[in-house]
């Protein structure tokens, strides 16, 4: 479906591509529609990835997708070098500006390789062809009798080599190959697929200081910004006073801004902002501002009573998000029999992401057209908001993306980004809008606080004959509408698709209101939900006095395809990426073994533990099983994690290890650590103080990371390590201690 | 007029004396390897050397700077043993926190030789890295330490 068409001299990236001789213009259809062949035929055709080779035999190669340290921006172009047979040394990166002319460009759910792959493979290997096709033109042989070495066309029975630097332009030239004629390279044949050396392509910037991040992005003639926002979701301003903040050497001017209206979006929050000479002078002078707030609906949000508000509501029959057999009748059936039931309630608090790189934008306006350089997820999503924002159209906003310091999700959402361009349209002037640690916590998208009911009915054989889950939380939908209650669209983030072999199971989702913004962190709704199942799982492998490990293999069952009745974006998942138990059990197995589960987790008690967990998100099978000792003091420590993953084709192997290592770090942080509460309104948390996250003192000590081969297609590697990493956590200390906590963080309850 | 060095040249300053080094090395000197990440001495990205030993400039104000020879991470020669092992283990990710990571680390080893887990886990437990590079971290500074034995 995806067809390639050669664009010589037509310069997309203004100045990045300037002298490439062959220029490469793949033209897609989102890889969503290709099963939907109705919407398929009225999908506008879009440009989406351009390659170039300069006569001095450098190849461009333009990557689409942020990089944010899941390694995007090395992987695809990686997959081009492959398939055209390039060498890797003479490749350069050329970073995208946001357009819709790439395809969709929102660098989040662990996508952008799995999404690309094939087209990816696709561009790189149409260029290959076409310079053989040049380069036995110029020898007056069979295109068939040439072959590539990297960077090199051959001529198999001269021996005759001509460099792709000395053939670009020439084969810039020729038609370009349709896409059944152009031969993709065998697994075998692959020379950075799958390799272990593969290391990030930005990798020597980074370790000398010399890597662009968003922060460090500057314009001529820039001015600094810095702004107090409403400290409670929807406050505007009654009056304020900036005498003392204008006094502030430094300090130019302030600038209120004003407060979204409903829903808030990626809109500016609202505030004032003070503008100075640079970031100190703008932080100094915001300590001197007095501003009187007025009253928001959302001042009434106390964490306290909210939980107690979700926990109710999961007492409560919900919306039906999947059913199986019939649990009313198997519970019935249960209590008529003298059946055992167990039920379990778990609750997860808000977490913010708090990415190293706190949100920062340089946006300049100027003649009705925005320039912007961000580190943003999703630079499309700066051109809408600007747009939208500012009343302009967003083909006149063109956004830079920088590398980004973390984004975890939160940098998908560009607010700060328009926070600046309305201080640039109003100042005349380019604007760097420079967040504190402390905006960033007060004013995330935050994930969502939940509230999780579990109710089983026991068979004579320990095995659930029945299993309910319902799950309560404010959606991520109330940040686009502000009336959204349930959380349609993240219910196949680990909730519609239990894999496990119960007869009569039942899904649901509860309402619930939301009081701050609501939005998407590292593997997102997974968190909770692998929270509330794993641990049930385990609570019923205990109450049945069986090992975890043989019954949660139990729980899952026969290999087979699990029946999802999928919907949306989830059905196409399923034709290419169908449910596979046995995919699921051999991570299990994996794991178990790597960790020496039979001989470990028999060694228990007395301050010592193993517990597992086995999670399949963003497509990819994951089992992760974590050690914890106590300390005197009831301190968890963590001596070992292992992880199995099956992420099907992997293109990085050493970045993925990195991922699940970093996985489990980031999981140490939410599992023991990290909460986010409200007072009236305001987030209680500020910086590192008093919102913790994991440390290499508390990290754990060792991570192994167990890669399963696999021919599959590509799944997601960046947040698939951490749904199964609490609950694994929890069953460990469960193992160790006899107590079953049932909320996250650890650090909310005492051990000894 | 507060006087100083930076990577071995002579500066001046002479705008307020509360302002953090931090933000006279990125916004002033335009030396923008040294990040901001939390303003309150608590994630070490914007770990400097002041006389050869670690410091968080985003709490050091200029007017505690004078006569002080400062290091930044474009002031280390590349490529150093520590940028070296960062670059053979593949330690980052996002890479925002290890510049500040690799400045504490070159103190670590200047003090310490051959530090243990333990030295290692004490020395560089002021610095955070969100994307959870610190098994990666430990084992660079190893191999830096076996490199410069």
């Amino acid at each position: 479906m995806n067809t390639i068409e050669s664009v010589s001299r037509r310069v997309f990236l203004r100045g990045a591509l300037v002298g490439g001789a062959f220029v490469l213009s793949a033209r897609l259809i989102p890889e969503k529609l290709w099963a939907a062949e109705g919407e398929a035929a009225a999908a506008p055709f879009e440009p989406s990835l351009w390659m170039s080779i300069a006569p001095d035999g450098t190849v461009t190669i333009v990557a689409h997708r942020s990089e944010m340290g899941c390694g995007s921006r090395t992987a695809l172009p990686l997959v081009v070098a492959d398939e055209l047979d390039a060498e890797w040394s003479r490749v350069k990166i050329e970073q995208a500006i946001g357009d819709p002319k790439y395809g969709e460009q929102d660098t989040d759910g662990s996508h952008s390789v799995r999404s690309n792959f094939d087209l990816m493979r696709q561009v790189g290997a149409t260029g290959r062809m076409m310079l053989i096709s040049a380069a036995a033109a110029q020898w007056g042989v069979s295109p068939g009798d040439c072959a590539t070495e990297p960077h090199f066309v051959v001529h198999r029975g001269s021996g005759r080599k001509l460099g792709y630097g000395e053939v670009a332009a020439a084969a810039a030239k020729l038609p370009v190959p349709k896409k059944e004629d152009v031969p993709l390279k065998d697994r075998s044949q692959w020379r950075y697929i799958g390799k272990e050396k593969n290391s990030l392509f930005d990798l020597p910037e980074i370790v000398t200081g010399k890597a662009i991040f968003g922060m460090d992005a500057t314009m001529p003639g820039m001015v600094y910004a810095s702004i107090e926002h409403p400290p409670v979701l929807g406050q505007k301003i009654k009056s304020y006073d900036d005498k003392a903040a204008l006094k502030v050497p430094g300090v130019q001017k302030t600038l209120t801004m004003e407060t979204f209206k409903p829903p808030h979006l990626f809109q500016p929050l609202g505030g004032v902002a003070v503008i100075a000479d640079n970031t100190w002078a703008a932080f100094k002078g915001r300590k001197s501002l007095k501003i009187d707030w007025d009253n928001s609906p959302h001042s009434v949000y106390n964490s306290g009573p909210f939980r107690k508000t979700l926990e109710t509501t999961s007492r409560q029959p919900g919306k039906l998000v999947r059913n199986v057999g019939d649990v009313d009748v198997a519970f019935a059936k249960a209590a008529e029999t003298g059946g055992k039931i167990v039920e379990a309630e778990y609750y997860t608090p808000h977490l913010a992401h708090v990415s190293m790189e706190p949100p920062v934008a340089v946006v300049e306006y100027r003649d009705g057209k925005v320039l912007a350089w961000a580190p943003t997820q999703n630079p499309q999503a700066v051109q809408e908001t600007i747009a939208g924002v500012l009343g302009i159209k967003k083909e006149d906003v063109t956004c830079h993306v920088t590398l980004l310091g973390g984004g975890f999700g939160r940098k998908s959402k560009p607010d700060q980004v328009a926070e600046a361009a309305v201080l640039s349209k109003q100042l005349g002037k380019p604007v760097k809008v420079v967040w504190s640690r402390e905006d960033d916590i007060h004013f995330d998208y935050f994930h969502s606080v939940a509230a999780m009911y579990m109710k089983a009915a026991i068979g004579p054989d320990g095995r659930p004959t029945a299993w309910l889950q319902r799950t309560v939380y404010p959606p991520i939908a109330s940040t686009f509408d502000a009336t959204a209650r349930y959380a349609d669209d993240e219910m196949g983030l680990g909730w519609n698709n239990l894999p496990f072999d119960i007869a009569n199971h039942r899904a649901e989702n509860g309402p619930a209101d939301y009081h701050v913004r609501i939005g998407w962190l590292r593997s997102v709704a997974n968190v909770y939900h692998a929270f509330a199942i794993h641990s049930f799982a385990d609570e019923l492998a205990h109450n049945a006095r069986k090992d975890s490990v043989q019954y949660l293999l139990d729980l899952i069952g026969p290999a087979r395809i699990v029946n999802l009745d999928a919907k949306g974006d989830d059905a196409q998942d399923a034709l290419k990426y169908p449910l596979d138990t046995a995919r699921l059990r051999r991570v299990v197995e994996i794991v178990a073994e790597k960790s020496g589960w039979a001989k470990r987790s028999a060694d228990k008690g007395k301050g010592r533990g193993m517990g597992i967990a086995a999670h399949r998100s963003f497509l990819t099978y994951v089992a992760t099983v974590v050690e914890v000792e106590l300390d005197n003091r009831g301190q968890v420590h963590i001596p070992n994690v292992w992880t199995a993953v099956d992420a099907g084709t992997v293109v990085s192997p050493d970045n993925i290890r990195n991922q699940f290592e970093g996985a489990a770090v980031f999981g140490t942080s939410l599992a023991l650590f990290s909460e986010i509460t409200a007072t009236n309104g305001m987030i209680d948390q500020s910086n590192f103080n008093n919102h913790q996250i994991t440390r290499m003192n508390r990290a754990p000590r060792h991570v192994d990371v167990h890669i399963v081969q696999s021919e599959a297609p590509p799944a997601g590697v960046g947040e698939p390590g951490v749904p199964p990493f609490a609950p694994a956590l929890f069953n460990a200390v469960f193992a160790a201690t006899g107590k079953r906590v049932r909320e996250l963080p650890l650090s909310k309850t005492k051990l000894v | 007029m507060i006087r100083f060095k930076v990577n071995g040249k002579e500066k001046s300053f002479d705008g307020d004396p509360d302002m953090p080094l931090l933000w006279y090395l990125r916004d002033v000197a335009e030396l923008t390897g040294t990040k901001f990440g939390c303003g309150m001495a608590l994630c070490g990205a914007c770990t400097v050397h002041q006389n050869g030993a670690a410091i968080r400039s985003c709490t050091t104000p200029m007017k505690d700077v004078g006569g002080a020879e400062i290091t930044t991470i474009e002031g280390i020669a590349p490529m150093h043993p520590v940028q070296k092992a960062w670059m053979e283990i593949r330690v980052p990710q996002c890479g925002y926190c290890q510049t500040g990571q690799i400045m504490q680390a070159i103190a670590l080893l200047k003090e310490n030789k051959n530090p243990s887990d333990l030295e290692i886990d004490t020395a560089m437990s002021g610095n955070l890295c969100r994307c959870g590079t610190y098994q990666r971290i430990r084992a660079a500074i190893h191999q830096a330490a076996k490199e410069t034995a």
